[in-house]
């Protein structure tokens, strides 16, 4: 739904070198919010930044009535974002997107995500760990010190493995190797990832061969978040013809076959 | 008592209920979920090529100190697609309805302007002749006094709506622009698309949008925007209709005392969804406080 909403922001903290943590309170929003989904959110009232950045949600405490987000301090936006203080407002547009879809029939799912692709799977992992369904998630990053913010992860019940730059373990070899070893040896039933498009070639390559449904939920450089600017597009394959699509009113979450990964 | 206010303005034969109108390609039908569409001044689809093409390579967007560089490349569904689609879209709301066209070719801009010009739900077209010229040097239409009076004569022989041309500002003399345009049929100006602009990463040494350069938007151009509107309305009677930086009633009014009958708002709607009628809401309020009756008593009104 493209409605602004201007929220209490409860906690704003930096969780590890370059990453940041924000709790929003949503108990004055009445719009549900699915994991996938994401807020295009005003980082500062200033002339520069002045455009929206687009944020997947990172944790849905429905109970609670609260969002999460879980950011990468990478350019001007998110450098201001991380001034916001407590009990400050934050202006959120959204939730915008559709999100992933959990089949009531999958027992067991496997996550890989990169970097703060992890943010983005962590909705999902928190979601299958309500409705029972078991979750491994092998998690990318450049060293063990941006990965720190992924522990929530195993809170919800996943098995985590982690791949870094740092220790030489990222490699695309060696994520096929444990994927493959952990979808064999657990039955996976569908496959999400997030974050890298090495990691997403490789799923869509194993998806194939294994015969799996799998989901991608991509990031794109974004204007308007509303489909009317046509800034983030990307290409679907659909019966051998691509089709262009908006990835803020059709995604961020696409069927993992159909993505042509650029 | 609250003060009957008119806001309405005319472009030719057509009157729209107040000044405000989306930019072309800052405005699309899934907006309706934010904005009411029966408030603005108009209706503006993104502009419509003959045939679908597919824009540019990403990153198509990115933000310099209060601007937006963008290289979208008028992605298009083309014509069929147009009248198939969107045009039935945008109908059911009950305000003008302002066809955006792009072309490649004067032939082209005529052929288009054939169809839409005498379509019964079209109201008004605005010529974007701010695009590259193909048959001709590849130069922009609006860039060559010559080719746009030519342009405007040929398109103004196959319709009777009004014709709204869309000067770009990438030029030595919009004045020379405007007076052609006005020579050759147009019942008013748009002033003016996006500047030509660059940024560069300078970590990766890459252009920070995938076709290299782009149109800049956007509060960085706006005092260039009412410089433009005030030299031409130096030199024409036509209406014009401000275009770049509008970000609220404010700059709208700026644009209206510099020789603007009408604004339109583009990227100020992508950081608020509700930035046009938010835009007339506001101009209504300077009328109020200023006891404005007619806001076209206001154009043209700076005291140099």
């Amino acid at each position: 739904m493209m409605k602004q909403h201007l929220l209490p922001i409860l906690t704003n903290v930096q969780v590890s070198e370059r990453y940041w943590h924000m709790t929003i309170d949503t108990s004055n929003m009445n719009e549900r919010i699915e994991p996938g989904q994401f807020f295009h959110i005003r980082c500062s009232d200033n002339a520069f930044p002045f455009l929206r950045r687009p944020f997947s949600i990172y944790r849905i405490n429905r109970e609670e009535d609260t969002i999460e987000f879980l950011y990468l301090v990478k350019g001007e936006g998110t450098k201001d974002l991380t001034k916001k203080k407590p009990g400050e407002t934050a202006d959120l547009l959204g939730p915008l997107g559709y999100g992933f879809k959990l089949d009531p029939g999958f027992d067991e799912i496997l996550l890989t995500a990169r970097g703060v692709g992890i943010a983005t799977l962590a909705a999902l992992a928190q979601e299958a760990g309500r409705k029972g369904v078991r979750c491994t998630a092998i998690l990318s990053a450049r060293s063990k010190n941006d990965l720190l913010a992924a522990e929530t992860l195993q809170d919800f019940g996943a098995e985590v493995h982690h791949v870094t730059e740092e220790e030489e373990t990222s490699g695309v070899e060696s994520v096929e190797s444990q994927m493959r070893d952990i979808i064999e040896r657990k039955d996976v039933n569908a496959l999400y990832t997030c974050g890298s498009r090495r990691l997403s070639r490789l799923n869509q390559r194993l998806a194939a061969e294994y015969g799996l449904p799998g989901e991608i939920a991509l990031e794109e450089q974004m204007g308007c978040a509303m489909g009317a600017c046509f800034a983030c597009v990307c290409d679907l394959e659909e019966e051998g013809k691509h089709r262009s699509v908006r990835v803020c009113l059709e995604g961020p979450v696409f069927p993992l076959e159909k993505v042509v990964i650029s | 008592m609250i003060a009957q206010r008119k806001m309405g303005i005319s472009i030719g034969s057509l009157t729209l209920p107040n000044p405000v109108m989306p930019a072309s390609g800052a405005f699309g039908p899934e907006m309706h979920e934010a904005l009411d569409f029966n408030q603005i001044g108009a209706i503006v689809p993104k502009s419509i090529t003959k045939h679908p093409q597919p824009g540019n390579d990403t990153p198509r967007v990115c933000e310099t100190y209060a601007g937006m560089i963008n290289s979208i490349g008028i992605q298009s569904k083309g014509l069929d697609a147009y009248l198939a689609k969107t045009i039935p879209e945008f109908s059911a709301y009950d305000v003008p309805l302002i066809s955006s066209i792009s072309a490649e070719s004067i032939d082209e801009f005529v052929e288009m302007s054939d169809v839409l010009g005498n379509h019964p739900d079209i109201d008004a077209l605005e010529l974007n002749i701010s695009c590259p010229n193909l048959k001709g040097d590849g130069h922009a239409f609006g860039m060559d006094a010559d080719v746009t009076y030519e342009l405007m004569q040929r398109v103004r022989k196959v319709t009777d709506i009004p014709l709204i041309a869309k000067l770009t500002p990438n030029v030595t003399s919009i004045q020379e622009i405007a007076k052609a345009a006005d020579a050759g049929g147009a019942d008013a100006l748009t002033v003016a698309n996006t500047m030509l602009a660059m940024a560069i990463d300078t970590e990766s040494r890459k252009p920070m949008v995938g076709n290299v350069m782009g149109g800049l938007s956007g509060p960085a151009v706006k005092p260039i925007m009412v410089r433009m509107i005030y030299q031409t309305a130096q030199v024409t009677d036509l209406p014009i209709i401000g275009c770049g930086g509008v970000m609220n009633g404010n700059d709208a009014i700026e644009m209206i005392i510099a020789g603007a009958s009408a604004v339109q708002v583009g990227t100020a709607s992508f950081i608020t969804p509700t930035a046009l009628t938010d835009v007339i809401e506001e101009i209504r309020e300077y009328m109020d406080r200023h006891d404005i009756m007619d806001i076209n008593d206001l154009t043209g009104t700076v005291e140099i």
